[in-house]
């Protein structure tokens, strides 16, 4: 039985086709993949001896469609990755360690990235991704209603941002809110419990670590601002379009990442054009982290053009190339040498995520914690909707964690033992 | 011996396609959920542990999968008896002689089984808006208060039956309306001629001669809403507070999701046991209705 369990899931190592080592195949997910054939032209100029096979894939697939390919033995050499999958493509063993690499390299200084967003590409030591671009959250708040409220900044501390929560209620009245915490997103929840000090997991990710007075104080953080109603109790596909809304002056606050710059630009009315602003995230007792998300680039292990691989990376890691991705899509470089030139210099929505990438944190490295964030996101909806209190919730969550890190733990202990 | 030696030689091709797309990978499955595979296991087979019927009890122990279980015959409870008197009320219409333009209304009927979910879901999502929905706004005007569709863990799972039964009725509408058509009409004029009405014809004739079909179209039905996906990934990706998590959406976060091929499998299983029971029972039932 288990031989056939076997047969059905073994990966094809057999049919792993064979590629010349001047082809690079690119798997560039999501929308930059549209961009990236674009910006490969002058490198295959500078480089007639190597090619490039880009390959688009979107967001919502991607997950899926890298594990097949990885059961397949059909990976691709270069990727971009999401990097909090780095951890779970390392325990897949899919990935080439890129220490040497950079440390050799003239084009890519390591020195010259964000530490939190390069940290985010290491796995208990070795580096496996260069950061291509970030996807930090920071706030998005509307300037006119928070004026309005009688605050002319936007909050520092939780203490703050609780006052002007509570004037922008006031101010609104019953059918509008201060904030939009969609239930069915956990990048909010998980973005303010990594401001406080605590790890989320303990014993080096063997159990969790929600019943900490740390989370405690978040998950009522949170929930605080639903009970008040200040935040409605409302999914992202419920509101239908959050753009508009925001316009509309229905939620004043709202967490998310560089991407949403170009959408509010576009969708908001042209009279409320000058109405809003991004600013950092405000935190427990001063200014806050945020979570240290984006994309990297990962070579796949078994890729057998690694230096032609290399040298698209190096390439596209430029800053002046990094400084055209920047103005063909939006995305944020993660070097600070590309933070000088002028488009991001004068763009003052870009400040915000400069001064917000100083302050990043990874959400813990283990290969299950989308996992686990998606429990934690069920647990506060729970909370939210008055199922459990605080305390219960955060019990259960340690609970429902240990039993997804069991698998983990008992490797752990195996390989202890060997 | 020699006509039966040929038999087989001729259906050894079907055997062996059957037998490699189908009983193989059914075997591997029921294999697999007896193993933990996962993502460990896909990087390595030493990471695969053989942990016997350990799968099935802690499905059985979970809160998330009993929660599932009940959403799902729930929705199959709701949505089946509804889907079938929708889809046979639609027949009787399209199929009455006083209707006009039943041409039209037959293929207005089927549209929505032929259109893409996604794309219909778009539509439904604004229906079902608290705010600017047109349900809400029909239920103000006879002076009801707004229900918070998609958001009240009370209302969502009517809401998802009510698209469900929208999307679906239309095909078993063009069924039954061919067992409508079936029924001879000198039965109708002698049972008229006899002084029954309208009722009494119904009851008496229409029922007993669509009966067959009917037993067909519920069994197709509820095999078909016990695989609930599609609608809640949609509109609610399963939510508010799981009131719309089905079974199946279950097994495909555990397995494509997640990855844990091993308790997803255990779960299919689970849901084919159970849905053999029920359709058992339907045709038991079925069965005795036909030889009374």
């Amino acid at each position: 039985m288990l031989a056939l369990a076997a047969l059905a899931a073994a990966p094809l190592g057999c049919t792993r086709r064979s590629h010349a080592a001047n082809v690079v195949r690119f798997w560039a997910v999501g929308r930059e993949g549209e961009y990236a054939v674009d910006l490969l032209q002058d490198f295959l100029r500078e480089r007639p001896d190597i090619e490039v096979e880009v390959q688009k894939l979107p967001w919502t697939a991607a997950h899926e469609k890298l594990l097949t390919a990885y059961a397949g033995g059909t990976l691709p050499d270069l990727c971009s990755l999401g990097n909090t999958w780095i951890p779970e493509f390392t325990a897949l063993n899919a990935l080439t360690p890129l220490d040497q690499l950079a440390g050799a390299s003239r084009e890519i200084a390591l020195d010259d990235y964000f530490a939190g967003i390069l940290d985010s590409n290491r796995v208990e030591g070795p580096l496996f991704g260069i950061p291509w671009y970030i996807d930090t959250n920071v706030m998005y708040y509307r300037r006119d209603l928070l004026q309005q409220a009688g605050f002319s900044a936007p909050p520092t501390t939780w203490d703050e941002w609780t006052q002007i929560l509570g004037a922008i209620k006031t101010l609104v009245g019953a059918d509008r809110y201060s904030i939009l915490l969609p239930l069915n997103e956990f990048w909010p929840l998980v973005t303010l419990s990594l401001q406080q000090p605590s790890d989320l997991l303990r014993d080096n990710g063997r159990y969790g670590d929600f019943r900490n007075a740390d989370f405690r104080r978040t998950l009522e953080f949170y929930a605080s601002m639903f009970r008040r109603d200040w935040a409605p109790k409302m999914t992202n596909t419920q509101v239908s379009n959050v753009w508009d809304e925001f316009g509309r002056g229905m939620f004043s606050f709202y967490i998310s990442g560089p991407w949403n710059i170009a959408e509010f630009k576009k969708r908001m009315p042209r009279e409320l054009q000058d109405a809003w602003m991004t600013a950092p995230m405000p935190g427990p007792h001063g200014p806050g982290t945020s979570s240290a998300g984006g994309a990297s680039l990962v070579i796949f292990s078994h890729s057998q053009s690694k230096p032609a691989t290399w040298a698209v990376m190096e390439y596209l890691s430029r800053p002046a190339v990094q400084e055209r991705f920047y103005q063909l899509t939006g995305n944020m470089p993660p070097r600070r040498s590309t933070w000088q030139s002028s488009a991001l210099v004068e763009s003052p929505y870009a400040k915000a995520f400069l001064t917000q990438l100083d302050r990043v944190r990874s959400p813990p490295k283990v290969p299950e914690w989308e996992r686990i964030a998606q429990e934690m996101r069920l647990a506060a909806e729970r909370v939210v909707q008055g199922v459990s209190t605080v305390d219960e919730a955060c019990v259960a969550l340690d609970r429902k964690t240990d039993e997804i890190l069991e698998k983990r733990r008992w490797m752990m202990d195996r390989d202890r033992h060997t | 011996m020699r006509p039966q030696r040929a038999a087989w030689w001729f259906v050894t091709p079907a055997l062996i396609v059957i037998g490699v797309f189908f009983f193989l990978p059914v075997l591997a499955a029921l294999a697999m959920s007896l193993t933990d595979f996962d993502l460990y296991a896909l990087n390595d087979f030493g990471d695969l542990r053989w942990i016997g019927f350990e799968n099935y009890s802690r499905l059985l122990r979970e809160p998330l999968f009993w929660k599932a279980l009940g959403n799902t015959l729930y929705f199959v409870a709701l949505g089946v008896p509804l889907s079938i008197g929708v889809s046979l009320g639609a027949a009787l219409l399209v199929n009455s002689k006083v209707a006009k333009l039943r041409g039209l209304f037959r293929t207005v009927y089927f549209a929505p089984v032929v259109t893409t979910l996604v794309a219909v879901a778009v539509v439904w999502r604004y229906i079902f808006h608290t705010r600017y929905g047109f349900l809400n706004y029909s239920l103000a005007s006879i002076g009801l208060d707004p229900v918070d569709w998609m958001g009240d863990p009370r209302w969502a799972m009517p809401a998802i039956v009510v698209l469900a039964v929208w999307k679906n009725f239309g095909y078993n509408m063009i069924i039954l309306l061919a067992a409508l058509q079936n029924i001879p009409e000198d039965l109708y004029e002698a049972a008229r001629i006899d002084g029954a009405s309208g009722w009494q014809q119904f009851r008496h004739v229409t029922l007993p001669g669509i009966g067959p079909v009917l037993l067909l179209v519920s069994i197709l039905t509820m095999t078909g809403y016990f695989q609930l996906f599609a609608e809640p990934y949609v509109m609610t990706e399963g939510g508010p507070l799981q009131a719309t998590y089905s079974v199946l959406y279950f097994m495909f976060d555990e397995g494509f999701k997640w990855w844990s091929l091993g308790r997803a499998s255990a779960v299919a299983f689970l849901l084919f046991v159970l849905m053999f029971l029920v359709t058992l029972v339907q045709l038991r039932l079925g069965r005795e209705r036909s030889g009374a």
